[in-house]
């Protein structure tokens, strides 16, 4: 900027969306609007780019739980072993991100500085369903991106102060919006996680409880999946754990975290697929 | 009557400066208090929804007075300022200053252009650092005059008579509380009386290094002003006598630092 003022579009009552700002003033810096070259046969680029693995949520009493495995592939390496892919969104939401992590991380930035940015210009937050819809547009501006095999798909939670309860959204790569109830996952390792969680979860676990289950969860994947990194012993690297409550949001202490990943690994010791499940409804597991 | 059309420039400057202070000096004040974990801004603004203090950055705020549109314009501006340059690069290069520099780049450009009416407003730019020496305070004048503030500050309507109490009652490093009570006072200040003012019409926020989250901007509501100046609310029959004794000395020592904000005609 060589004109020190403050430029005529910046002065104009206009937009609270920093999002539509920045399409209008500096498109460029905008992650969907890079185009893959011609000639790259579809989902070539996606070789080429580490990608973020597995994410999983789940509700209980009072808040929401998100975790994410630390492990980022590229084709058949691993690319990095500690990436984090859980981030706080605002005070009372966080995001995962699953796909091509540059442009994951990229539009986690945007997301979160959008959601600030409207607070700021607005002096109040979005509703949680509006935070929602914001990221979904994100998501939507990736479109051509997504086509070239550069996707992003994020799963969004919060909690919701209006209907106080915690919330989770999933997401397609057209933008497409849905509520998910009491728990989601998302990336490669989320078949397994998910079916883990419909094993574990139940609506009334206590906010431990349900950290032990999503990392319980977060073990089953990777057990199975190849590009979602399990508990790394010997270097102490366990997921990235995010708790959101009426309190607003805050990270799992690694050693918290680490504490409940020992005692899901002793366990596995036992038992190397986990805690059985009752065969029946009300049945002694 | 020869020469209808010739204004000097010296006098079409004066016109303007006289024009835009007259609109701010209509406007209550607002004050600037540093403390020992940040800087307090507050003003009497019975809305609870037209804020004239406001969150810019992390670490940054911004207050003015003056013309509601004209200042919400350009808290506007500033914020899509920082956070573009917060997203280009990254949250720590949002400074203060810069955003100073560019407001009174702005304000100094409408003012000297002779197409536009100037700028009705003042403003304080205020960033925090890690430590009470590193905390910054720049008042922008209409005319896009930067001073670079210390301690405390005031500016709007009374600012004269608020910064005189503020320059008599004023102590550095003090706790929250007492820089809470220190600037309610002097914003009650007048120079007949001393009326207190109910928390409802209080808009009071800081800028508090102590907190966790990277966003150190926060609002004390009317309950947490209530607790704090509880007694102050309570008997304001109190506090003239504390300050009888004080309203004296001033008559020899007059105020020397206060920025010259003529008080209207």
């Amino acid at each position: 900027m060589t004109d020190p003022r403050l430029p005529a579009a910046f002065l104009q009552p206009g937009t609270s969306s920093f999002s539509d700002f920045l399409a209008e003033q500096a498109p460029d810096l905008l992650p969907g609007r890079r185009t893959v070259p011609q000639g790259l046969a579809p989902g070539h680029a996606a070789d080429l780019a580490p990608h973020g693995t597995t994410i999983v949520a789940a509700t209980f009493t009072g808040g929401v739980v998100m975790a994410g495995d630390r492990r980022a592939t590229m084709g058949n390496i691993i690319a990095q072993r500690d990436i984090e892919k859980v981030f706080p969104a605002d005070e009372f939401s966080a995001v995962g991100i699953a796909g091509t992590a540059g442009i994951a991380v990229e539009m986690v930035r945007l997301f979160q500085t959008e959601l600030e940015h409207y607070e700021k210009i607005e002096g109040t937050t979005l509703s949680m369903d509006g935070k929602a819809n914001r990221l979904a547009a994100l998501i939507r501006g990736n479109l051509a991106m997504a086509m070239q095999g550069l996707s992003v798909v994020p799963l969004f939670a919060g909690f919701d102060l209006t209907a106080d309860q915690g919330r989770i959204f999933s997401y397609d790569l057209t933008g497409g919006r849905y509520e998910e109830t009491a728990f989601h996952s998302v990336g490669s390792g989320s078949l397994f996680a998910r079916g883990s969680l419909k094993k574990l979860y139940r609506p009334d676990l206590t906010e431990t409880d349900c950290v032990t289950a999503v990392v319980q969860a977060l073990y089953d994947a990777a057990d199975d999946d190849s590009a979602t990194g399990g508990p790394d012993l010997t270097r102490r690297i366990f997921p990235v754990v995010q708790v959101i409550t009426a309190d607003g949001g805050r990270r799992l202490a690694d050693d918290d975290v680490a504490a409940i990943a020992d005692q899901v690994i002793a366990g596995r010791m036992i038992r190397p697929d986990g805690p059985a499940a009752p065969l029946v409804e009300g049945g002694v597991a | 009557m020869s020469m209808p059309f010739y204004v000097s420039p010296e006098q079409l400057m004066k016109d303007r400066a006289d024009f835009a202070r007259k609109g701010i000096a209509r406007g209550r004040s607002v004050v600037v208090v540093q403390y020992a974990d940040g800087l307090l801004f507050a003003s009497e603004n019975p809305s609870q929804a037209l804020h004239k203090v406001s969150e810019i950055y992390d670490r940054i705020a911004f207050a003015a007075v003056g013309r509601y549109n004209e200042f919400e314009n350009l808290r506007i501006a500033g914020v899509r300022l920082a956070d573009m340059r917060g997203y280009a690069y990254d949250r720590r290069d949002v400074t203060g200053r810069g955003l100073a520099n560019a407001y009174a780049q702005t304000l100094g450009t409408i003012f000297s252009s002779g197409g536009e009416k100037p700028y009705e407003v003042e403003l304080f730019v205020g960033e925090i650092g890690d430590a009470p020496a590193d905390d910054q305070l720049y008042r922008l004048t209409y005319d896009g005059q930067v001073a670079d503030e210390h301690g405390y500050a005031v500016m709007g309507g009374a600012a004269d008579v608020i910064g005189t109490y503020l320059e008599e009652h004023y102590v550095e490093g003090a706790a929250l509380a007492d820089a809470v009570r220190l600037a309610v006072a002097s914003l009650g200040h007048t120079e007949s009386t001393d009326r207190a003012i109910s928390a409802d019409d209080l808009e009071v926020a800081v800028l508090d290094r102590t907190r966790a989250q990277p966003r150190k901007f926060m609002r004390l509501r009317a309950a947490r002003l209530q607790e704090i100046l509880g007694d102050q609310l309570a008997a304001p029959a109190e506090t003239p006598p504390a300050e009888a004794p004080a309203d004296a000395p001033p008559a020899d020592q007059p105020p020397a630092d206060e920025p010259p904000i003529a008080p209207p005609a």
